[in-house]
């Protein structure tokens, strides 16, 4: 149960090995934290994660196998989840990024993409909404991205899974209204992970650890939409009038 | 929600009208179990139960009263505002009343609650001769203390928070008075050690003790207020009436809507400083109304509001005399964060009852009033608990919003005892709360 004050004992990140998930993780309210289950396929990584968190003072860190394209498992690993007690918080953090020009020339790989970000999210995050719902209350964040808002040449299979997911994720937020769950949809800009290693900047590079302030701060505020970092939000209100003629001429 | 207005959850409200719909429901109860909820007067998540479904037993509202025994037969959502509408004219009082009238006689029961006579008549359970509860088979079991079968139920049943069984009906004592009036002595104290030691020195004259204290000022100012029921000769002078009559104030309600931070400091500074000069600096034997005395927080409706959407909670904690210097550091440390509370008392408890899960013990008990928004309020009481449970003291459940499960594990150490009378009488574990939840009860 969250309490009082905001302070979560459980915690479910699906994407365990996700930088900005364990940065989220590092910035929620500690002292009544007793339980994070780090969801995602078994790699060193993971492991890695689990054994800080271990480290920080959590009693207790499971590791659990979740493949986000095998959408045929999720029921039956969100039920096992849960059925081990309630979960106050889920960070739906998954997600692939992929070169652009490589998935234009192998099309299976933008499917793959798609599988994940998309598909395996819409899976997943009906079958949390489902428990949550039963359960009378919890938070959802789904990692979103502001490459969504506004399609790209540069990145634009990415962003159209990323379209869909916040799309879903919105809906959802409204369907869960006055069930006691709630969904937080996190736009961040780039972020410096392993994932955009080696990529450009652009304008408003961030850290994970910002980012999992932002989402630990609009937890605790109960808002329903945030970018990350915060100015984002006017940055890409601009960003998405411009008429397209001029957009794709835009440095990407 | 609770009183406090954090931290909500959502659950299925039943309206039962008798013993078979509550028997029914637990019988029927899916994974996420059931739970009684009376006036919602908790300040945090003790009366509610996420996915669950609550029973809101204000339905079940019928009493007698047999003038006779002096005894009262309660349905569990009974209010002690109803009895006492009815009661005191004929004389009797409820032999413990909290500081507010709005709850129900099962609530009263399941969090054991204390008043301003604690210290000389101890907790509300310590009144109850009998009490049917049906467990958590569906089973309606008559538990009383007097009957070596069912005196274990009784006792984990007072102050179990309604985690043992639906509490249906009770049978409680009455108090006989003769007017409907207090005759109450208040005293001005200049600084808490004053209030203290007039505390100590004088409780035990008097049937209620209080102390307001001013939680903005540093010397911990305060008025004490004590007294009794007054006895008829003690209204000489007065206009002459029915001495019985007991008429509460109609309600005004505290506005729909208000900000985060209207309540800060310096708000809260200038209603503590004409409250505490509105009391005179000692006055003995001055005729009070029941509702003036006892529940004068009841005059505004829906007071909880004034915290913001952010809500409140409330710190209380009892701590053994020798112990009292923590009182002294929970108010200079709230003020540290500026944690600004209209509303800290401070009281002496006499004895336990036998009850394992009851709060109060023999000591001091101060709680204050403070927003749920403010930083480093976490971290602050996380602090004081430490010093309260190093001193063999505790915090109250009915109160508690934000406690460690392992706070509960070290104040309480007859936790053990509780939860295995609770597991006889709910095998299957369908009663469940947000509380206990939290705190792994």
């Amino acid at each position: 149960m969250i309490d009082a004050l905001g302070e979560p004992q459980s915690v479910l990140v699906l994407g365990g090995s996700s930088e900005i998930a364990r940065a989220t993780v590092e910035a929620l309210p500690r002292t009544r934290l007793r339980r994070v289950v780090l969801a995602g396929r078994p790699s060193p990584e993971l492991d890695a994660a689990a054994l800080q968190m271990g480290n920080s003072g959590i009693s207790i860190v499971e590791v659990a196998s979740f493949d986000a394209a095998d959408t045929d498992s999720h029921q039956a690993f969100v039920d096992e989840v849960f059925d081990n007690g309630d979960i106050d918080i889920v960070l739906l953090a998954f997600g692939v990024l992929g070169d652009q020009l490589d998935v234009e020339a192998d099309p299976s790989k933008a499917v793959q993409m798609a599988t994940v970000n998309y598909t395996g999210a819409v899976s997943v995050g009906l079958h949390v909404a489902r428990r949550l719902r039963e359960q009378g209350h919890g938070h959802l964040v789904v990692l979103s991205s502001v490459a969504g808002d506004r399609a790209r040449r540069s990145n634009y299979v990415y962003g159209s899974t990323k379209a869909g997911l916040d799309a879903f994720a919105q809906g959802l937020g409204d369907a869960l209204v006055g069930s006691g769950a709630s969904v937080l949809v996190v736009r961040p800009g780039m972020v410096r992970t392993r994932m955009s290693d080696g990529l450009p900047e652009a304008p408003m590079t961030t850290d994970p650890e910002v980012v999992g302030k932002v989402i630990v701060q609009a937890l605790r505020r109960g808002k329903h939409t945030v970018y990350a970092p915060g100015p984002l939000r006017f940055l890409m209100g601009a960003v998405k009038s411009v008429p397209r003629p001029i957009f794709r001429r835009l440095p990407q | 929600m609770g009183w406090g207005r954090t931290a909500p959850s959502r659950a299925t409200i039943a309206l039962p009208e008798n013993y078979d719909d509550v028997s029914g429901a637990i019988v029927g109860a899916g994974p996420r179990g059931v739970l009684a909820r009376g006036l919602g007067r908790s300040y945090g998540d003790a009366a509610q139960s996420g996915g669950a479904t609550v029973f809101d037993m204000t339905g079940l509202r019928r009493f007698n009263l047999d003038i006779e025994a002096g005894t009262l037969t309660a349905d569990a959502g009974a209010s002690i505002d109803d009895i006492l509408r009815a009661i005191v004219p004929a004389g009797f009082f409820v032999p413990v009343t909290a500081g507010t009238r709005f709850v129900t006689v099962g609530g009263a029961i399941a969090a054991d609650i204390h008043g301003k006579n604690h210290h000389v008549e101890g907790s509300f359970g310590s009144h109850v001769m009998s009490m049917t509860v049906i467990d958590g088979t569906g089973e309606v079991r008559v538990l009383s203390p007097e009957d070596s079968t069912t005196r274990e139920m009784f006792w984990a049943t007072v102050g179990g928070m309604g985690l043992t069984g639906v509490i249906v009906e009770a049978t409680f004592r009455l108090l006989e008075i003769e007017t409907s009036s207090m005759s109450v002595d208040t005293v001005r104290c200049s600084d808490l050690d004053d209030v203290m030691a007039r505390m100590i020195e004088g409780d035990d004259d008097y049937r209620y003790s209080v102390a307001w204290i001013d939680s903005v000022a540093a010397s911990g100012r305060g008025v004490l207020t004590r007294g009794d029921h007054a006895r008829r000769n003690q209204l000489v002078g007065k206009p002459a009436g029915e001495p019985l009559a007991y008429v509460t104030p109609s309600l005004p309600s505290a506005p729909a809507f208000v900000p985060n931070g209207l309540l800060n400091s310096a708000s809260v500074r200038a209603f503590n400083e004409a409250w505490f000069r509105k009391h005179p600096k000692n006055r003995a034997g001055e005729i009070q109304s029941i509702p003036a005395f006892f529940h004068p927080l009841d005059g505004v409706r829906d007071w909880n509001r004034i915290y913001g959407p952010q809500g409140f909670l409330q710190y209380q904690f009892v701590v053994p005399d020798s112990a009292g210097w923590i009182v002294e550091r929970t108010l200079s440390r709230l003020r540290d964060v500026g944690a600004p509370s209209f509303l800290t008392v401070l009281k002496r408890f006499g004895p336990s009852n036998p009850a394992p899960l009851s709060f109060p013990q023999p000591g001091w008990t101060l709680a204050a009033d403070v927003p749920a928004g403010i930083d480093e309020l976490g971290p602050v009481l996380d602090e004081l608990d430490e010093l309260v449970a190093s001193e063999g003291g505790r915090l109250y459940f009915a109160k508690d919003s934000r406690q460690s499960p392992s706070m509960v594990a070290r104040t309480y150490p007859r936790l053990g005892e509780w939860q295995a009378v609770r597991d006889v009488m709910d095998p299957r574990g369908v009663f469940t709360s947000d509380l206990g939840r939290r705190l792994s009860l």
